[in-house]
């Protein structure tokens, strides 16, 4: 295949230097916070130097994740408005499914999918964040009730079983949808890579609506 | 407590496993508490800090005979006061020996994600290994009777072992030797509740017609159990539960949650995994790169 000899901007450093933060500590809550919930999974505690440095950080990942995961809603929240083409691409779901792009109505810089990993992650990282400083016995161990803890950690079970799901679907999507990681990694994708996935965004990009340096010399 | 023994387990946290239990041919124990002969002398907290090298912190003189205020790291039993007015309108001075209950279906070990920080023997002892307690205070949650303490020095989960080492060797304990009324007693569960039936009769027939015994059939029966004279209302001993179990919050945690949370992560992970090999990726086409290089070009040489 010829090598296209543009290429289109897609992550901004800071996008993926925030992103990729953001994701170190999910993955760093994802195996502590497994552990802590399945006793199949306590050995993950060995990856954090034993069972009390990893209750220990796993809140102070979990700050962290927090505050990263507020840079992207403000980077990203605005691309990940629902609009009218979302109805659209959630009915063609299974072209989506069997790469059938032709019969996929065109789509902007993100399609319903990936505004669903977003919206999803937005609602459960802060239930995860306030749940979770209920349950975190050194510092609030005595500032609520043993009945509230116990829902707080209910609720905080259920809520990281949903984010890794929907962060399994993330990551498979990222790895399905070929090149999609070197955007996240390296930033740019191919005019074609728009042109298959994100028409409207190409046509928006080539009309000059989001600036002329986004198309660049492939580096 | 440290690990004596571990060859008569009966339940160990966070196993998924027989815990090793060859050596059970053990009789249950219980501690037998009759609170209608407890004097509020507190020798069974001088005791149990005696022979367990506890030393809480010195506190404060805060109206009550009751000191300290409450259960801690270093305060596994301890003397609570309540002041009661029954029906005729006299004052009941009900004193009650707080510590653990030692549940025969422990919701402590339960909770705990450590393996075998938590674990039960086949006397039916509920001991904490405290080298491989993490601190996370799940027990704290567990337990219907709030009773473990989280030490804030060494994040550490504390609470009565019921001398586990004494018992052991064959020694009653310490709480249980001090006691200078014999208000707490120690023997085979099945002798504990004998004697209660005995104690029970006899206050029984000196006007407590509700005296019974306190042995929450709920957590599956306690080994440390109370004779009391108000056994209708348990809650008139400093908020001894009247119902005591598992809240069922915790039995969906650490129940049907578990097995769903990971089938459902592992399922997520195979579909991804079997749509990879069946559908495969989806790569963007040189057609694709024409139309797309086509497409950056028309629009731009068209302002």
């Amino acid at each position: 295949m010829s090598r296209p000899k543009t290429v289109i901007i897609r992550y901004t450093a800071l996008n993926r230097v925030n992103h990729w933060i953001t994701a170190i500590c999910f993955v760093l809550l994802t195996l502590s916070g497994l552990a802590m919930f399945h006793p199949m999974l306590f050995f993950f505690s060995e990856l954090f130097g034993g069972g009390q440095w990893m209750r220990a950080a796993h809140p102070w990942i979990g700050i962290l994740l927090l505050l990263s995961y507020i840079g992207l809603i403000i980077q990203f929240w605005r691309e990940n408005l629902p609009n009218k083409d979302d109805a659209a691409w959630m009915d063609s779901m299974k072209y989506v499914v069997t790469n059938d792009e032709e019969h996929v109505p065109p789509v902007g810089r993100n399609n319903a999918g990936q505004k669903l990993v977003f919206w999803s992650m937005t609602l459960l990282i802060p239930v995860l964040f306030f749940s979770g400083i209920l349950m975190w016995e050194v510092y609030f161990g005595a500032a609520t009730s043993i009945p509230v803890q116990r829902v707080a950690v209910l609720i905080h079970s259920l809520a990281a079983i949903a984010a890794i799901i929907v962060w399994v679907v993330h990551v498979y999507a990222a790895i399905w949808i070929r090149n999609s990681v070197r955007a996240m990694t390296q930033g740019y994708v191919t005019p074609g890579w728009a042109w298959r996935h994100h028409r409207k965004w190409l046509w928006e990009l080539a009309s000059g609506q989001h600036g002329k340096n986004v198309i660049r010399k492939r580096p | 407590m440290s690990d004596l023994q571990s060859q008569d387990y009966i339940r160990r946290s966070a196993s998924t496993m027989t815990p090793p239990s060859a050596r059970n041919h053990e009789e249950e124990v219980a501690k037998l508490i009759d609170v209608s002969r407890c004097i509020g002398c507190k020798a069974c907290q001088s005791a149990c800090m005696e022979w367990n090298d506890l030393r809480p912190e010195i506190g404060h003189f805060e109206g009550s005979y009751q000191n300290p205020a409450d259960l801690g790291p270093s305060v596994w039993t301890l003397m609570k006061f309540a002041e009661y007015e029954n029906e005729q309108g006299n004052l009941e001075w009900l004193i009650r020996k707080d510590g653990c209950m030692h549940c025969e279906d422990p919701g402590c070990l339960k909770a705990c994600p450590a393996r075998g920080a938590i674990v039960q023997y086949a006397n039916g002892i509920v001991d904490f290994i405290s080298d491989k307690c993490i601190g996370c205070g799940y027990c704290v949650k567990g337990c219907p009777f709030d009773i473990p303490r989280i030490s804030k020095t060494d994040h550490k989960s504390y609470k009565c072992t019921l001398c586990s080492d004494r018992v052991s060797v064959g020694l009653e304990p310490a709480c249980v030797k001090a006691c200078p009324t014999g208000a707490i007693m120690f023997g085979s569960k099945t002798d504990m509740k004998h004697w209660a039936g005995e104690r029970i009769d006899e206050l029984k027939s000196r006007g407590f017609d509700k005296a019974g015994l306190y042995d929450p059939q709920e957590v599956g029966g306690t080994h440390v159990m109370y004779v009391l004279h108000h056994a209708d209302k348990p809650s008139l001993y400093s908020g001894l539960p009247d119902k005591p179990r598992i809240s069922p919050v915790v039995s969906a945690w650490k129940g049907v949650i578990k097995p769903l949370a990971l089938i459902g992560i592992g399922l997520a992970a195979l579909a991804g995994f079997f749509h990879s090999v069946t559908v495969g990726p989806n790569e963007v086409t040189e057609e694709d790169e024409v139309e797309g290089e086509r497409a950056l070009r028309e629009k731009e040489n068209t302002p």
